[in-house]
């Protein structure tokens, strides 16, 4: 590791101000990637901002049918909220699924969207939802979030505070796990929300994606037979040592109808 | 350089370390707590797994900054007196270990099912799942997985 200074603000506001005066420092969440990813010098920030101190950034909240949930709040903490698993037990089970329970005691939401890993489980579930990701300087909508490999809608020091869920009719989250690291090969989350069925795929492509077929076929039939018929496209998809774009097509159908079975 | 101080074992300990020193580095090489282990350094053995305020992390893939005013617990700190832990006799009863290399990690893990468990029943697939963070290169696991139940039990949970 190269070394780095280190500073660790108790606000919102301060993290934002000694980031934002650091065009070379980084915001440090539970680590889980930054901290890898720095061991292996691929990244030479100037200052870690550790996010650990910031009590505004933790936490579940439940208010007129949304979940809201802050950044720094670990996988562990949200498979285990009783809030969460009477409202969407979907998000549940899809925070239980991350990686392994040490992971899941340090690896949190925002970092994971902010990350915005190809196979992370979270974009699924943003993007399945509807959520809005609120910022300490806007809102921003499911939609616009995920821009592409690694790549969000987040401006240079722009600070991810937290993620609100509105609760989906009924959901579920099917996940073709990678077996030595639990990241998805591919995950779809199936909801229907106040604004019809949302079908969104991680793990496939560079980015968290919907499948507008699927969502229009399963507004007419919810059964996995409505959109078994429905194909893929190889093109752009993930190719690597775990699985091939061809593979990782068919497995957004499969997991698809298996989340719609899990449903209905 | 930055001061910390963080509880281990029990024991406050105030030491200056640099920003990029890892949890598992400020232990055993500055505390001399050797029996927290780095089998692979990229987060995915768990052999340096510790308790941080109760729950199981892998102390290779933290700073030794974001400990600080925080309460760590490893292998030296869990058995009390001179005896061993419930869940460190159940893996020696249950041959859960052969090289050991894995054991202090396996051992933190375990406790950690022990502690999320309590109040529910715990069986063999939990602890499957729950062991997945952990790696063992010798025993097939079905000791460990044997250890963790008896451990457990002996430790007041319910075990299916
Ligand atoms: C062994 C292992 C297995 C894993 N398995 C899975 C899996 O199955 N599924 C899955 O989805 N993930 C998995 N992960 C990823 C993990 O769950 C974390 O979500 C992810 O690594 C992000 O970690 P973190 O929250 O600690 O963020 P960090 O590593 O601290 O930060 C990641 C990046 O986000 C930025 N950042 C952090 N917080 C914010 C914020 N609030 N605002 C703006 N920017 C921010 C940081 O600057 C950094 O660039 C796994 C990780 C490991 C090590
Ligand atoms: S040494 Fe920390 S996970 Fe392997
Ligand atoms: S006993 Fe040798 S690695 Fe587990």
């Amino acid at each position: 590791m190269y070394s780095f200074d280190y500073i660790k603000p108790t606000s919102v506001a301060d993290a934002a101000a000694k980031r934002a005066g650091n065009d070379d420092a980084s915001y440090l969440a539970g680590g889980m990637t930054l901290i890898p990813t720095l061991k292996q010098r691929l990244a030479q920030p100037s200052a870690l901002v550790d996010l650990g101190a910031i009590p505004d950034l933790k936490g579940i909240s439940v208010a007129n049918g949304v979940v809201t949930i802050g950044a720094m709040t670990c996988h562990a903490d949200v498979a285990a909220s009783a809030d969460v698993r009477k409202h969407i037990p979907a998000l549940a089970d899809l925070a239980a699924s991350i990686g392994d329970p040490q992971v899941r005691n340090r690896g949190t939401l925002g970092g994971s969207i902010a990350n915005n890993d190809p196979s992370a489980d979270y974009p699924a579930a943003i993007v399945g939802f509807n959520a809005t990701v609120h910022t300490n300087t806007r809102t921003i909508t499911a939609d616009d979030f995920f821009k592409g490999l690694f790549e969000t809608a987040l401006e240079p020091g722009e600070l991810v505070v937290k993620v609100s869920f509105p609760v989906p009719k009924r959901a579920a989250y099917a996940k073709f796990r990678n077996e030595a690291s639990r990241y998805a090969v591919v995950g779809v989350m199936v909801a229907e929300t106040a604004h019809g069925i949302r079908v969104a795929v991680t793990g496939a492509g560079a980015c968290v994606f919907r499948m507008p077929d699927m969502e229009a076929a399963l507004s007419k039939t919810f059964a996995p037979d409505a959109i078994k018929a429905i194909a893929v496209s190889a093109d752009n998809l993930n190719t690597d040592l775990h699985a091939t774009a061809e593979y990782r097509a068919n497995l957004v159908n499969v997991m698809a109808r298996r989340a719609v079975a899990a449903i209905a | 350089m930055t001061t910390i101080s963080v509880t281990v074992n029990g024991t406050v300990h105030k030491a200056t370390v640099e920003a990029r020193t890892l949890l598992v580095e400020f232990l055993r090489q500055q505390l001399n707590l050797t029996g927290t282990h780095v089998g692979c350094d990229t987060s995915q053995c768990g052999a340096c797994t510790i308790h941080l305020n109760g729950r199981p992390v892998k102390s290779c893939t933290m700073l030794a900054v974001q400990a600080d005013g925080q309460a760590v617990t490893t292998i030296e700190g869990v058995a009390k007196d001179d005896g061993m832990h419930p869940m460190q006799a159940a893996f020696k009863e249950c041959h859960g270990l052969q090289c050991g290399f894995c054991t202090p990690g396996m051992v933190m893990t375990a406790l950690g099912i022990a502690e999320r468990h309590k109040t529910d029943q715990l069986d063999e697939t939990t602890v499957r799942h729950e062991l997945e963070g952990n790696l063992c290169r010798c025993t097939g696991y079905q000791g460990i997985v044997n250890a963790v139940l008896l451990g457990a039990k002996n430790m007041g949970v319910k075990v299916a």
